[in-house]
């Protein structure tokens, strides 16, 4: 009855629902931040293009492209599975999900790739858009890809773990501002770590999303603020953790089978 | 044959809340089943647990001899619930929707005609392009019913499907769920309307405090605790003059009239030609039978 078949349907089906989901509300969930992402870049090279050079023989705005497009991937990856948990508790529709036999370990995958999937799409589209009037070399696509991964994987599973863990809204909107909003601004999107005061520069190490940014960054110019090695290990190490807490609470039930 | 359902003392605390305390129960197959008690008695709950939306405290649930937990997703296969409450996926069409629900279940295409099969028997074809929102509260809880349809499973549970919907309707679904009845699946429901149940079901638990005060087929309920009773109005001065051997009886005086209760249909008559020995004159005469609702309303001790 229950088989690898009906396993892979099972979890197949969600996915399809989940990408479905944000792309029946494409305007919101991909036009929105593409048009965010690309204004930070019209006013923030418009301004600093001329003055500042953080990497040497790298414009300004070249270097802040792959900042926006991995910024926006992560608060996109974030947003999918944490607004599509957080709206089927409260509609109560989450009740058509936990009747199935979908196990904790196919919801986490379907989740997690619609979230990735969600967050490459609108790091896609900035990208696309950037170069028609940026010239952005890439240096090491597989880091580029990996970094993607990683990064919209880690905040796929955040979101899953901040919509079981939210009941209301308001909830949710605090893990978007205080959390994400906070750490990926202070994680060296529009600058590098090494401009800072030595004590920040120790502080912005402790954020997971500067090792992110500056990882994906090093796919683009061959260049980063620390070892993009060092950066895929701390990543990886997230994203190994966050997973973990996740299947955890999605196995127990918390706050979605009591 | 397994039986399709089985509590073994079962219990759920809610804290320092007893919902469910210490039910057995169990459900053959090919029942039409009723689960009954007032608000809070712990039907919502057992049916919650039977489709893992809460675990048990203790006690252990099965359907057709697989476990709820254990093997809870051979369990889920075999399972369909109509949750109570009206929700729904805003983002979707029914069509769209329903397909998704049997994918969930690992079916694929090839269920696609059972889906059809499933918004034709429900009166759902003209809308089954219509995005979820946009239905009525009828045509809603139509969609709800398909939703734990689409897998075909063999035992189907609906929790109070018929709140809030019009008498038109109720007959449809009623009509609809028999039809599923007599092709074999096992039919569970917690109904406040006392009449289908006992239209319906073939047997009937009934729960107060979480606890089952009744349990039997609905004849034999309806037998053990049946009365007839007697009800008569009677002539101004009635009350007053009524003759000895009429008050020995119990009765209780309602809206003018006297409603007596009867041990043996032979006290019709004794009661009244002690009414016609006393010149007291019969206005109007009636017998009453017991019904589930007041069978219901003995043991769960609801007003």
């Amino acid at each position: 009855m229950v088989t690898l078949k009906t396993q892979i349907i099972g979890t197949w089906t969600l996915l399809k629902k989940e990408l479905l989901r944000f792309w029946r509300v494409a305007f919101q969930t991909v036009a929105a931040p593409v048009i965010t992402g690309i204004l930070y870049l019209l006013i923030f090279s418009h301004v600093l293009d001329s003055r500042l050079e953080v990497y040497e023989g790298v414009p300004y705005s070249a270097f802040l492209i792959p900042g926006l497009i991995m910024m926006s991937l992560l608060q996109n990856a974030f947003s999918n599975s944490s607004s599509s948990l957080i709206q089927a508790k409260v509609m109560g529709n989450i009740v058509f999900l936990l009747l199935t036999p979908l196990s904790y370990l196919q919801l986490f995958f379907a989740f997690l790739a619609a979230s990735i999937a969600r967050g490459i799409f609108v790091g896609a589209c900035i990208y696309l858009i950037a170069i028609i009037y940026i010239d952005l070399p890439i240096e090491y696509p597989w880091f580029l890809l990996l970094f993607a991964l990683l990064g919209g994987g880690l905040m796929g599973a955040f979101g899953i773990i901040a919509g079981v863990w939210c009941d209301r809204f308001d909830q949710m909107s605090a893990f978007g501002n205080f959390v994400n909003y906070a750490l990926s601004m202070l994680s060296g999107v529009f600058y590098s770590i090494h401009s800072l005061p030595v004590a920040w520069q120790g502080v912005s190490q402790l954020n997971p999303f500067f090792y992110m940014i500056d990882g994906f960054r090093f796919g683009f110019f061959g260049k980063s603020d620390v070892s993009p090695y060092f950066s895929l290990g701390v990543v990886a190490l997230f994203f190994i953790v966050l997973s973990f807490i996740t299947i955890r609470m999605l196995k127990s039930g918390f706050k979605l089978r009591n | 044959m397994k039986p399709a359902i089985v509590y073994k003392n079962v219990k759920k605390n809610y804290r320092s809340v007893k919902a469910v305390n210490g039910i057995s129960l169990s459900i053959p197959q090919g029942e039409f089943f009723g689960l009954l008690g007032p608000n809070g008695a712990g039907k919502s709950t057992m049916i919650n647990m039977l489709g893992g939306l809460a675990t048990p405290s203790s006690g252990k649930i099965s359907v057709m001899g697989k476990d709820v937990q254990k093997e809870y997703q051979e369990a889920r296969h075999l399972v369909g619930i109509v949750p109570q409450e009206l929700v729904f996926d805003p983002f979707f069409n029914v069509r769209e929707m329903l397909r998704f629900q049997a994918g969930y279940f690992g079916k694929g295409r090839e269920n696609d005609k059972w889906v059809d099969e499933v918004i034709d028997r429900l009166d759902l074809r003209d809308k089954a392009n219509t995005n979820m929102r946009a239905l009525s509260g009828g045509m809603k809880r139509r969609a709800l019913i398909a939703q734990a349809l689409v897998h075909r499973p063999p035992v189907i549970v609906l929790d109070e499907p018929t709140a809030g919907v019009d008498v038109e309707l109720r007959q449809k679904l009623w009509s609809f769920i028999k039809e599923l009845n007599k092709e074999g699946h096992t039919i569970v429901l917690t109904t406040h309307y006392l009449e289908e149940a006992e239209a319906l079901c073939n047997s009937v638990a009934m729960l107060r405090l979480g606890k089952i005060v009744a349990l039997d087929t609905t004849r034999n309920l309806l037998k053990k605790f049946s009365t007839k009773n007697l009800m008569l109005r009677l002539n101004f001065m009635a009350k007053k003059s009524l003759p000895q051997s009429v008050k020995n009886f119990s009765y209780v005086e309602s809206d003018g009239a006297f409603i007596f209760q009867l041990k043996k249909i032979t006290d019709i008559a004794e009661i009244t030609e002690a009414l016609k020995k006393s010149k007291i004159e019969i206005i109007d005469m009636q017998t009453v039978d017991t019904d589930l609702e007041n069978v219901f309303l003995k043991l769960t001790g609801a007003k």
